[in-house]
């Protein structure tokens, strides 16, 4: 969320949390964590190694304590087992008890979350074959790759249907094929009006995955990005022109975000393509001879790296 | 409740991971053995001339050897199978999809502990109950307190398994296995330190040996166990090492039990509170 939109009702908001902090020891994990993901979209996560990812979603779900701030989920206090009803969650590395068939897997899990047995002979099936693993239903788990793995964790995750999923590197141990498939029911899961709560270091998923991402680094948000309002994600544009007067380079800032004019050569970021003609018009209309007007596309990895810095991304 | 589902899938997991059926196989195994030790000292006692009551008496002191195997063999199993279950699926992160689903965690830890319970109340029942069969149609020799000695000694692997959950909750798997373990044979010989103290009349050795019953009730519980299953004058007879001259007092036994509490109290806390 960005501070110049107006801040969304608490009703609206699947998680909230108000400066949480976690220290283990003298080493601070997450310093102060203020973060809102609105009901029913899907939420990245991103965030070099070490930056508290991975701790910050273990408050979330309760696993961690927080030594301060406040943590909401769905409007109740995080870590309660009411809205322990409500979430689903894929750690990242998915260990179970190999010994359980994959059925049995999906059983045991939903009979942990309350459904009841007719429910689980309906459902147990249904996420098997939405996974793609009806072949190796029976099959125990210790015999399955990481990413049949990964997919039967997803199905344990879902199986109850809830609210919330929490889903930790969901496509990391996957194939393409893989990745396309859990792509696709993150994609279902928010048309059934769920949110989805996306960790991955795949910024490519992410990019044509998730509705609005959060950049954490020394476990704050240092910057969040709707990536609906900029489908394509930030432009630079490179202009080489005559007679950029200092009240033409003024104008700009109604749709550029940073300008920065050397001689002839000026660079602008602007936050989507839509405003490209406009800026292009605007700029003849005020008697800039442009001879040069290169828009380049600005990838969510190139953000992350701009945002994040190229030494601490590569860690 | 989810309890329930914890308690089944305990059982089910040791039952698919072999361990329940190992153990068994080793009490079996343990039974033969036992079996036909007590079928030879019985056919070789028949062409002997040994007074009735001298029979007996060996015969008797054969079968406490049994319940000390049983004893033994059922502390080990309770630790080697309980070790791993609190530390190592924290060390795993294998706790994670299960602790995050709607139940408070004392209901995990509560339903393992009674999986634990039930198996170990298997063992300790069919083991117990081997050795009964074995002594009665083989020698036809009887405890006395057969009841009581099987429920003691069920007691001192609830202890030792209450003792397993706490310290899996702070420590690592080997580190728990290690401090229960230790704490047990510092219990042992305690035991020992106050059964010879006892018999040679040296108070200061039977008060080392009531501190270590302190510190680790669990030998307590097998001497309690092994003075029920004599007779009066069994006692007065028996001065194998399984006999029982001296025995600590009932008030030990409520010691056990109130040591027991609080420490599933403790790991209930410490569970409770830890980060996952």
């Amino acid at each position: 969320m960005t501070g110049e939109e107006p801040l969304p009702s608490p009703d609206s908001l699947a998680i909230e949390t108000r400066n949480l902090r976690k220290e283990f020891g003298s080493k601070v994990a997450v310093r102060g964590l203020s973060l809102q993901v609105r009901r029913g979209e899907i939420f990245g996560f991103l965030g070099p190694n070490g930056a508290g990812k991975s701790t910050s979603v273990k408050m979330l779900l309760g696993l961690v304590k927080p030594s301060a701030g406040e943590a909401a989920i769905l409007g109740c206090p995080a870590a309660s087992v009411e809205v322990r009803r409500k979430i689903g969650f894929l750690p990242e590395d998915f260990r179970f008890y190999d010994w359980l068939t994959a059925s049995e897997l999906l059983f045991l899990h939903g009979r942990l979350c309350g459904l009841t047995p007719s429910q689980l002979h309906e459902r147990v099936p249904k996420y098997i074959e939405l996974v793609d693993l009806t072949a190796h239903q029976n099959r125990r788990l210790r015999g399955f790759s990481k990413g049949m793995l990964q997919r039967i964790g997803l199905a344990q995750a879902l199986i109850h249907e809830p609210d919330l999923i929490f889903l930790d590197e969901p496509t990391s141990g996957l194939d393409p094929m893989g990745r396309r498939l859990v792509r696709d029911i993150i994609r279902s899961q928010r048309s059934r009006g769920a949110t989805v709560f996306l960790n991955s270091h795949l910024l490519s998923e992410v990019e044509i995955t998730c509705d609005t991402v959060a950049f954490i680094k020394q476990g704050e948000v240092i910057a969040t990005r709707d990536l609906h309002e900029s489908p394509a994600g930030e432009v630079h544009i490179t202009i080489r022109a005559r007679n950029l007067s200092p009240e033409v380079l003024t104008g700009l800032s109604r749709w550029v975000s940073s300008v920065q004019c050397d001689g002839e050569h000026l660079r602008l970021s602007t936050s989507s393509k839509q405003h490209l003609p406009q800026i292009l018009r605007y700029l003849v209309a005020g008697n800039v001879e442009v001879y040069e007007f290169t828009p380049k596309h600005v990838s969510l990895e190139e953000s992350f790296l701009e945002i994040m810095g190229e030494s601490q991304g590569s860690e | 409740m989810n309890i329930w589902i914890i308690t089944r899938i305990t059982f089910l997991e040791a039952s698919r991971r072999k361990i329940l059926w190992t153990a068994l196989l080793a009490g079996a195994a343990f039974l033969t053995l036992f079996g036909t030790g007590m079928h030879y000292q019985v056919k070789d006692l028949q062409g002997a001339k040994v007074p009735p009551l001298l029979r007996y008496q060996i015969q008797s002191t054969l079968l406490q050897v049994g319940f000390y195997a049983i004893d033994m063999l059922a502390v080990i199993m309770t630790v080697l199978t309980s070790v791993d279950t609190i530390s190592g699926e924290i060390a795993s992160s294998t706790i994670h999809a299960i602790a995050t689903k709607p139940q408070p965690r004392w209901q995990l830890l509560i339903g393992k502990w009674l999986g634990f319970a039930g198996m170990i109340a298997v063992f300790v029942a069919l083991l117990f109950g081997g050795v009964l069969a074995i002594g009665h149609w083989i020698a036809d020799v009887e405890p006395h307190g057969a009841l009581q000695g099987a429920l003691l000694i069920y007691l001192e692997c609830l202890l030792v398994l209450t003792a397993t959950f706490l310290f899996g909750t702070w420590f690592s798997t080997l580190t728990n296995g290690v401090i229960v373990l230790g704490l047990h044979g510092l219990a042992f010989v305690g035991g020992w330190l106050e059964k010879i103290g006892s018999v040679t009349d040296s108070q200061r050795l039977v008060t080392v040996g009531i501190i270590s019953s302190l510190l680790m009730p669990s030998e307590a519980l097998w001497r309690r166990a092994s003075y029920v299953m004599h007779t009066a004058i069994g006692r007065t007879l028996d001065f194998s090492p399984f006999g029982a001259q001296s025995a600590p007092s009932m008030a030990m036994v409520g010691y056990a039990v109130f040591y027991l509490l609080v420490a599933l109290a403790l790991a209930l806390y410490r569970f409770q509170e830890r980060d996952l």
